[in-house]
């Protein structure tokens, strides 16, 4: 099992807390893992990322080299574009459509869904909406991490699992709420591939 | 014991309350400040009540945990790479007094300069000093070099700097700690009463002290078990490796490298070591990260013996942090093929959150100076730093902590007028204030404003030394009360500001304006705490 993921989105918006998730089920299924992560200055406001990579033998770079990521998991539509050198040939891109627009040159939103449209291997997915729907907008990151379960080789109960811990200390109302999150981004995802 | 999944920097804080630390001392910096939050937030740490406040400077911190270790007890200082500049003085002291009780240099570098104004190699800084410098390859090493490090320098007398670069420090990865903690040492005063006295007669005999340590320094590199070679097949190539530049090798052999590697974790460079590599292979490669400090000391000026190249002959690139595939490049390795970035992608820049104090300081400060012109406005180290960028083009300065008012009295000194200074309020208390005493002193002819949002900001809101003492301090320093002024940053107070700044630039001598307003991330952190208080759950 080898699985290397850009996690992509702007300062501000949590993509860690999907790290951090992953992070926890890697390290109950004894997978390897390392996780690159953006702090200092590029968290206002700037563009982030985080380089996940879980393997089930020794993880040595802590960054993914071009071409090889298997997964990238964007929160931002845009920031999804920034990473393809990074997308290996068999590739997959999960996005969020909502834009970020926090610059003043953001191009055309429909310019950039042509992109990502273009691209061979894409779920589009507006996580917001979804959230919304559930109950609670804050949960749409369990949304865009449920959207890439179908292509990350671990267990969802491991995942499910990982929800409890990292949202356990909030209550179990947030627990549910999360966790219904996951399922509908990755019911999405397996509908819309 | 369990595996943990620590950022590089949690486990050298990790490593540091295993090691038996009484002390930790730190001015935030990316990417070293979160080795200093980790213990602070630690259970042991905290029932130990291991000292764990944060330092004015880089200085002031290096001169405490100094101090730690004259009582006996083992420290660890932490920084980033220039706050080691500020430090400077007192780290090669340290090197010339030596030590009492462990003490660890923990320095951070920023290669690619993703959160700093240059990128320094702080190995250079352990050669200066001719302290033994520890460069862990990965975060379970940073770990154990941490832990084992306070034994390290307490058997060889002298400070050791540990030096990590930005990968290392903000990646996660499974560390396995130790069972226990050791023990805290007991207060003992240095068994030497001159060992920290260094007046010239004496000093001269430290300095001795620290030339003979260099052959057990040398000894002990040699003798790590964190530096040493691992074999490859093809001879016709030998790789030095220093610190996390290994990683990004073997990421293009996973299986192996067909050639040999000297993996080195431990400076000074061990000759017998390299020697002992050299006769191994028929030429060199040394990958390391930051300056060609290794690369260099073996290249020689002649060129003579087996040919090295790195980065000095563009084997590699000079600036710039490494990757797998610059490496896989300088092996003439195959690439996998990869996409093009889409031309319509914008860049993403950082900016002042929404809601900022500091946006309404810059609002104002524009307006005034469009009357006088773009290039009168020194700015300094922090989130106040992005005011140079749109929308505000607010700043035409930004070089090291403190720099704004000292180069604003230059410049002043010069003949430019109005010249204005732009400084937060923890780099005002870090290196701002002594700037103040030598305008106040000669009545320069500047404006200072000091945006204060009573935290540090820019590193993630920790707690700021100026915190209710920023008009006490500019008072006692001996500028006029009549020219203090503190005004909510708000939009309301819009026409205030800008009549307050254009009334304190008609003044000739020292103004200070203070716009204050909490740090928005603070107060939405702090609301958020209280909430959970309020809620009766627990706080991490």
């Amino acid at each position: 099992m080898k699985c290397d993921i850009v996690l992509a989105g702007v300062g501000g918006q949590g993509i860690l807390s999907i790290a951090t998730v992953l992070g926890f089920a890697a390290l109950e299924n004894n997978l390897y893992l390392k996780q690159a992560e953006t702090h200092g200055m590029s968290q206002r406001g700037g563009a982030v990322q985080s380089y996940l990579r879980l393997s089930d033998r020794p993880v040595y770079s802590d960054l993914i080299p071009f071409g090889k990521a298997d997964l990238i998991l964007s929160v931002e539509p845009m920031e999804s574009l920034r990473y393809l050198p990074y997308l290996s040939a068999e590739g997959y891109v999960v996005t969020n459509i909502t834009p970020f627009m926090n610059i003043l040159n953001y191009p055309e939103i429909e310019l950039v869904m042509d992109e990502i449209k273009r691209l061979p291997r894409f779920v589009a997915i507006d996580a917001e909406a979804i959230a919304k729907e559930i109950g609670n907008s804050k949960t749409s990151n369990m949304v865009m991490l449920g959207a890439a379960t179908p292509f990350i080789d671990i267990a969802l109960q491991s995942i499910e699992h990982g929800i409890r811990e990292i949202f356990g200390r909030k209550g179990e109302e947030m627990v549910s709420l999360n966790l219904r999150a996951l399922h509908a981004g990755r019911e999405f995802a397996l509908a819309n591939r | 014991m369990t595996k943990k999944l620590l950022l590089g920097v949690e486990a050298i804080g990790q490593g540091a309350i295993d090691g038996g630390i009484s002390g930790v001392y730190a001015y935030p910096g990316t990417p070293s400040t979160e080795i200093t939050e980790y213990i602070q937030g630690n259970k042991l740490a905290v029932s130990r009540n291991i000292h764990r406040e944060w330092s004015a400077n880089e200085k002031t911190a290096l001169e405490s945990a100094l101090g730690m270790s004259y009582a006996g007890k083992r420290a660890i200082v932490c920084m980033k790479h220039v706050g080691l500049n500020v430090a400077a003085d007192p780290f090669m002291n340290a090197a010339m007094t030596g030590i009492n009780g462990g003490l660890i240099i923990a320095v951070a570098d920023d290669p690619s300069m993703h959160s700093s104004q240059n990128e320094q190699d702080s190995r250079y800084y352990g050669k200066f000093a001719m302290i033994p410098v520890l460069e862990p390859s990965n975060q379970q090493e940073a770990y154990e070099m941490t832990r084992t490090g306070f034994d390290l320098s307490e058997k060889l007398g002298t400070p050791v700097l540990l030096r990590i670069t930005t990968r290392l420090a903000h990646s996660r990865a499974g560390v396995i700690p130790v069972h226990s903690a050791t023990v805290e040492n007991n207060l003992k005063l240095p068994s030497d009463p001159l060992q920290f006295i260094l007046l010239p007669a004496f000093a001269r005999k430290r300095y001795q002290t620290l030339l003979d340590k260099q052959v057990d320094f040398e000894r002990f590199s040699d003798e790590s078990p964190f530096n040493g070679i691992i074999e490859g097949a093809d001879h016709s190539l030998g790789i030095i490796c220093c610190g996390i530049a290994l990683n990004y090798l073997l990421e293009n052999f996973p299986d192996g490298s067909p050639y040999p590697i000297l993996k080195i974790t431990q400076y000074p460079l061990s000759s017998k070591m390299v020697k002992k590599f050299e006769k191994l292979v028929d030429k060199l490669l040394i990958i390391e990260e930051g300056y060609p400090i290794v690369e260099e000391q073996l290249k020689g000026f002649f060129d003579y013996g087996k040919p090295v190249s790195g980065k000095l002959d563009g084997t590699l690139p000079r600036s710039g942090e490494l990757n797998p595939d610059i490496i896989a490049k300088a092996l003439h390795l195959k690439s996998a093929s990869c996409n093009a970035i889409p031309p319509l992608v914008a860049n993403r820049p950082p900016a002042l959150c929404k809601g900022c104090g500091h946006n309404d300081l810059f609002l104002a400060l524009d307006e005034v100076m469009s009357d006088y012109g773009d290039g009168h406005v020194f700015s300094d180290i922090g989130c106040y730093t992005l005011g140079v960028l749109p929308p505000y083009h607010s700043g035409n300065t930004c070089v090291d902590m403190g720099s704004s008012i000292t180069m604003a009295k230059g410049a002043a000194d010069a003949g430019l007028f109005p010249a204005i200074a732009v400084i937060g309020d923890s780099t005002f208390t870090h290196s701002g204030m002594t700037g103040l005493l030598d305008a106040v002193n000669e009545k320069s002819n500047i404006l200072i404003m000091i945006g204060d949002n009573e935290s540090t900001s820019m590193t993630g809101g920790q707690d700021s030394a100026a915190f209710g003492r920023i008009e006490s301090i500019c008072k006692g320093a001996g500028v006029g009360s009549e020219h203090i002024h503190v005004i909510g940053a708000l939009p309301k107070n819009h026409e205030k500001l800008v009549s307050l700044i254009r009334h304190e630039i008609d003044y000739q001598g020292v103004s200070i304006i203070i716009p204050r307003r909490e740090c928005v991330q603070k107060a939405a952190r702090r609301i958020s705490e209280r909430k959970k208080e309020n809620s009766g759950l627990n706080v991490l």
